[in-house]
């Protein structure tokens, strides 16, 4: 009986060259994706290059008319950015105490047959389609705060901000209780234990010592969610409206940056002119501004955890 | 099924000595169907260590967190039988489990300070219970805790730093001093030095000495030698019974029982 030396030469061995084609095909997704995001913002930023070569910086940022349509166009960026944020807050307003108690409810109080019914349930609100939310915001919701305000004596515009604010704030529900759950059910046992074993009751174990902890993922909860309804444009086109008035009145009709860059965009376009690259500038503006939040939120984040983590 | 706690050689002499702080009669306790500890009958003396010894699974963890009623928070965990703190039985419905725990501290086994600075470590149970008179009153009473838990000279310059900064030792030690800022009565320590480094260790152990001149104290511990160390009162736990209690040193020169000796001179466990 002979016996096989053991071959310790390179060259027949198969593995020497899968080990590098994996490694490049995981290369070439990454860059990839790196690359397109890099070609989306350069090609961005390039035809808002030309949009700002016809209409100066300071008009766009700081005008507070926009009217692209009119004979002598003007594009003021305010009344689009306050609409934004106008109908951000009140969806916020709306999302944060309903998406906190809900997490907080799923994590530390439900028990887990309600749990495993109450959490597909609520990811099922993520699931429609915000196009279907856009006309329940302007079919049912607008018609039914318009009636409410004739109750009592208030005039309401038939599209406001407020109904698609509710709408935008019951869109973006799911997406905090469901991060925020997460969190929550990542703190440490030992944590509750700890202050149960002090004398606490379940609710200032939670107030005290759960959400502190869980906080710094509690604000990126927070942040993913205020990029989604500042990016959101279904439900604004629906039910929000195309007059940009300044105003931080609720009830009023209020325009934002998405359903002006939609506006701008549809039917027939000469591609070159200002009207028509004011899409570009507001999409640049929109892109920047949901930057700063990142950033924003990873600071607060990187702060909170240097102080106790 | 019913099984007698061996005692050594009689009643030990630190029971006779000193006051019962906590006097369990026939307790069971049950994880859903499966029984984690028969039978169970302890007096445990106030001012004094008692260690429970005994192989991993054998229930001394579990009875542990019965005497703090902790085991409430695991919802398939059922207690039957009587303990007594002071003569109270504590799983009366009439007794208020918040009032229970602030009067029984108990210390976990890996250091759980909360993500709060050191200085609202200490402060968090004296807030809750509404300890405290004034700003002044509370940071006496945590700048005691910490001098108490031997931890004040190491932190007194930076209590608004995370406790979660600290080492690991240290850790341990502000989690003593979270306990007894509340001024409890029995201060339950469950493998307080498992996760510690021997020198962490040695510090803790000192520090439990001390302690028990004013706590009533109960330790687990998978360390015969601390269990030795420290405890006045030593308890043997196996498979979920008690099998012999008795002072220290007896249990560990003169053991009764055959599981006791085999235990203790590491054939097992």
């Amino acid at each position: 009986m002979t016996t096989t030396s053991l071959n310790l030469t390179k060259k027949y061995r198969l593995r020497h060259y899968t080990e590098p084609v994996v490694f490049s095909l995981m290369l070439g997704a990454s860059f990839f994706a790196v690359l397109t995001t890099l070609g989306i913002v350069l090609s961005v930023a390039s035809e808002s290059y030309r949009f700002f070569s016809a209409v100066p910086l300071q008009s766009f940022l700081f005008g507070t008319e926009w009217a692209p349509s009119s004979p002598i166009p003007s594009f003021g960026f305010v009344p689009l950015i306050v609409g934004t944020l106008l109908i951000t807050i009140i969806a916020l307003a709306v999302a944060a105490p309903i998406g906190i108690l809900s997490a907080v409810y799923m994590a530390e109080y439900a028990t887990p047959r309600a749990r495993a019914f109450a959490k597909p349930l609520l990811e099922l609100l993520a699931g429609i389609p915000t196009v279907v939310l856009g006309f329940f915001a302007a079919l049912t919701v607008a018609p039914f705060i318009r009636a409410m305000g004739a109750q009592v004596g208030l005039t309401i515009a038939s599209e406001s901000a407020l109904a698609a604010g509710l709408v935008m704030g019951m869109m973006i529900v799911p997406l905090i209780s469901s991060l925020s759950d997460d969190v929550i059910n990542a703190v440490p046992q030992a944590m509750r234990d700890g202050s149960y074993a002090m004398g606490a009751t379940q609710s200032e174990t939670i107030r005290k010592v759960v959400l502190p902890a869980a906080f710094p993922g509690i604000v990126s909860a927070f942040i993913l969610a205020i990029s989604r309804a500042i990016g959101e444009t279904m439900i604004v086109v629906m039910a929000a409206g195309l007059a940009p008035n300044l105003s931080i009145n609720p009830l009023a009709a209020v325009t934002t940056v998405t359903v002006q860059i939609n506006a701008m965009l549809v039917g027939d376009q000469e591609f070159d002119s200002a009207k028509t690259l004011s899409a570009f500038a507001l999409g640049l503006t929109l892109f920047v501004l949901t930057l700063i939040l990142n950033v924003i939120a990873l600071r607060v984040v990187r702060q909170y955890k240097e102080h106790y983590a | 099924m019913s099984f007698k706690t061996v005692f050594t050689p009689a009643i030990p002499a630190i029971i006779a000595a000193n006051a019962p702080k906590i006097v369990a009669q026939d307790v069971n306790v049950y994880y859903g169907e499966k029984s984690a500890i028969k039978e169970l009958s302890i007096t445990i003396p106030d001012k004094a260590v008692s260690a429970f010894i005994g192989p991993s699974g054998c229930g001394k963890s579990t009875f542990l967190r019965s005497i703090n009623r902790m085991n409430d928070t695991i919802p398939s965990c059922r207690v039957t039988g009587k303990i007594a703190f002071d003569g109270m039985d504590i799983y009366d419905r009439a007794v208020d489990v918040v009032e229970l725990r602030a009067r029984i501290g108990m210390v976990f086994q890996k250091p759980n300070p909360f993500p709060k600075s050191i200085f609202e470590n200490v402060a968090y149970g004296v807030r809750i219970h509404g300890l405290a008179k004034d700003k002044v009153d509370l940071e006496r009473i945590v700048t005691e805790s910490l001098q108490r838990a031997s931890l004040w000279d190491e932190v007194k310059d930076r209590l608004a730093h995370a406790g979660t900064g600290l080492s690991g030792g240290q850790q341990q030690r502000l989690c003593i001093a979270r306990a007894i800022a509340v001024n409890p009565e029995v201060i339950l320590m469950d493998e307080p030095c498992s996760a510690l480094d021997p020198i962490a260790t040695a510090r803790i152990e000192e520090l439990i000495s001390d302690l028990k001149q004013n706590f009533c104290i109960v330790i687990v511990t998978h360390s015969m030698q601390q269990a030795a160390r420290v405890s006045d009162l030593t308890a043997f736990f196996h498979l979920g019974t008690l099998v012999e209690v008795g002072d220290t040193d007896a249990v560990f020169t003169n053991p009764q029982e055959k599981r006791t000796q085999d235990y203790i001179t590491g054939r097992f466990g």
